[in-house]
């Protein structure tokens, strides 16, 4: 465990409220997904919450962040309405992607939040170009890349950190090792499953921290930020996680033994913040009730605002595939 | 009017695109210190330096991603796919984040991406060097997809295109790179989405794009000598198709002839085959005619290779069969 930092309660507060408001999201999404409201596929992030809460804490709004297709989290956290994260998985028009997208491609380029991506390993080469673009014109800001175990094994990694290491670019990799590629065993994957290890082969620094440490996961990711920021070049973080639900919602699950997740639950990235929080005096459990409470209404709304929502006419269907004004047969 | 090869008519497309705005840049293999697989960047590392004309290494798929996230970035790159060959490695890219990302964020986003690749065959490169996929590029919703084919269309079709908010694929044929042809400053391009009429006629309309144009000129000089006057046109641009100028022709001619390097099954030729059958089908007085490459991945020796590819002979005896059919 890593030596707490001076956390402020109010810091802890937010930190809590943030990964419980991601868990009771997600845990609707799956209900709203029996029910036919949300269609398609649905990834689901419940248990790996602390990363998405922790690395986001040192990024700016001025900072790109590019994710998979198991975005949920990190949309909330960097701040799309979670109405707006609802309707889109609706499908309906006032959704963030304007209900075009669905649960895999969720967008707001005002957050500079470019998705959502359903081919793993396909973002991290644009995370490599935002980066780049960042660096040719002397901004001073990081692009943060989140992206699986999975997508280790796929060349657009190897690629990518190359390329990133090679041009010095500010690329923040943030790995979520959850041990499974879809319901494949990273050590079935992977001839050597250190993922942090990979990164010396590329010359780029690197660390492996526990996932289900919120405040491992922000400390790491600071560190990371700075040498990222001051124009080193790029960073590679793996944060050993794991998902308590299945891949998708039509996962059986067969690849892994429910006593395996149980265990893990006994980790839960929020039961172990709370725990650690009530050791440090930080927070009670009348914190968790009330932010149980705060958390619920949003939820509420988010799904309100969606059901109210409008389906984009089918006279549209053509509509943005190119630039309006260019628009052609 | 001044004579220039059409390599030199890209390379001054490019200087201009450099010079013009700081935004552009250009990227890929071996564009730098090389000075560009066929020649098409000579030079430009010292003239433009080396954050301006960036060597990558060999990774196609990342170096196109990248270009993609550097245009969402707000640059303008120019990235270059050596061949078409290769470019297979990026189909990823181009197809699932080029193509798409303004759609699927519901209008949010642009790629003003601009990808060059040299293309075609004919040159004895074999199978893995000489494909024609233009085909396959203009299959694909919220991309563009260009061929010029003469030396004003290379000098002028990348700066058009740079300007285009959404990506452009801009295809060279290789064989074209050290053919010399005059320039007409007087008649520069204007834009990306229109056919050009190359030849006028009255008896027989060609369509055609790229590389197949000139075999087609020469081919319709040959057949001027037996007074058949085909009616030549250059489509420029393969997605959006020119159908309108296609169909005029084909309106005043009633006889037409595509001529299409890929390969015939499921081509180009066959999609505007297609919409000249949905639109055109009362002004047809014998079948569409296609003239394609052989189904036959590309051979190596000269005569194989030249059996396999569209030629002037092919295209002359197409024309006069087209013209020979009676119902």
């Amino acid at each position: 465990m890593t030596s707490s930092p001076l956390i402020t309660r109010e810091h802890a507060l937010s930190l809590l409220f943030e990964m419980l408001r991601i868990r009771r999201f997600e845990e609707k999404c799956a209900e709203l997904y029996s029910a036919g409201k949300i269609r398609g596929f649905l990834h689901l992030y419940i248990g790996e919450e602390a990363i998405a809460v922790g690395a986001m804490q040192s990024l700016t709004p001025e900072d790109a962040i590019v994710s998979t297709y198991r975005e949920h989290g990190h949309a909330l956290v960097r701040g799309l309405s979670a109405g707006a994260v609802m309707a889109e998985m609706y499908g309906k028009a006032n959704g963030c992607s304007r209900g075009r997208g669905g649960s895999m491609h969720l967008f707001d380029a005002s957050r500079r939040f470019y998705g959502g991506s359903a081919i793993v390993g396909g973002h991290l080469p644009l995370a490599v170009g935002l980066a780049l673009a960042d660096k040719m014109q002397n901004r001073q800001r990081v692009t943060a890349c989140f992206f699986g175990d999975g997508a280790v094994a796929e060349g657009a990694f190897h690629e990518s950190m190359n390329l990133a290491a090679l041009w010095k670019l500010p690329v923040l990799f943030v790995c979520e090792n959850n041990q499974y590629a879809m319901g494949t065993a990273i050590a079935r994957a992977q001839s050597k499953t250190d993922i942090s290890q990979k990164a010396t082969g590329y010359g780029i620094p690197s660390e492996a921290i526990d996932g289900m440490d919120v405040i491992a996961v922000e400390e790491a990711t600071r560190l990371a930020l700075d040498t990222v920021r001051c124009g080193a070049g790029p960073y590679l973080l793996e944060a050993i996680t794991y998902r308590f639900r299945a891949h998708s919602m039509y996962d059986a699950e067969l690849y892994r033994s429910k006593a395996e997740v149980e265990e893990w639950k006994k980790r839960d990235p929020i039961n172990l913040f709370l725990d650690r929080s009530r050791e440090h005096g930080l927070l009670t459990d009348a914190d968790l009730a009330d932010a149980e409470q705060r958390v619920a209404p949003e939820i509420a709304e988010a799904i309100a605002f969606a059901e109210a929502g409008s389906w984009e006419p089918i006279d549209d269907l053509t509509k943005d595939v190119v630039t309006p004004a260019r628009a052609a047969s | 009017m001044t004579k220039i090869t059409y390599r030199e008519a890209v390379k001054a497309g490019l200087r201009d695109a450099l010079q013009s705005d700081p935004r552009v840049f250009l990227m890929g293999e071996d564009v730098g210190r090389y000075g560009g697989a066929y020649a098409c960047s000579k030079g430009f590392l010292d003239e433009f330096g080396e954050e301006r004309i960036r060597d990558t290494p060999l990774s196609e798929s990342t170096f196109v991603g990248a270009g993609i996230g550097a245009a969402l970035g707000g640059m303008r790159p120019i990235v270059e796919i050596m061949t078409i060959n290769f470019s297979l490695l990026a189909l990823d890219q181009i197809v699932n984040n080029a193509a798409t990302l303004r759609h699927m964020s519901g209008g949010q986003l642009s790629v003003p991406l601009v990808i060059r690749m040299a293309t075609g065959g004919g040159r004895q490169l074999a199978a893995q060097h000489s494909h024609s996929f233009e085909g396959w590029y203009a299959h694909i919703p919220g991309i563009k997809v260009v061929a010029p084919a003469t030396v004003n269309d290379a000098r002028h079709m990348l700066g058009l295109a740079l300007q285009d908010p959404d990506p452009v694929l801009i295809f060279e044929h290789a064989l074209l790179y050290p053919m010399e042809f005059e320039l007409d400053e007087t008649a520069k391009p204007t834009d990306l989405e229109h056919a050009a009429v190359r030849r006028v006629g009255r008896d027989v309309t060609i369509i055609t794009y790229g590389g197949s144009l000139w075999k087609c000129l020469q081919a319709a000089e040959q057949l001027a000598k037996d007074n058949l006057e085909t009616e030549v046109i250059d489509l420029r641009s393969l997605r959006p198709l020119d159908m309108p100028t296609v169909l005029a022709s084909v309106a005043k001619t009633h006889r037409a002839l595509i001529v299409d390097e890929g390969w015939r099954t499921c081509s180009l030729a066959a999609e505007i085959s297609a919409q000249i059958m949905e639109r055109g089908f009362y002004d047809l007085d014998a079948p569409v005619a296609r003239v394609c490459s052989v189904e036959v991945p590309m051979p190596y020796p000269k005569h194989l290779e030249d059996a396999a590819l569209p030629q002037p002979d092919k295209i002359i005896a197409a024309v006069q069969e087209l013209v020979a059919h009676h119902a």
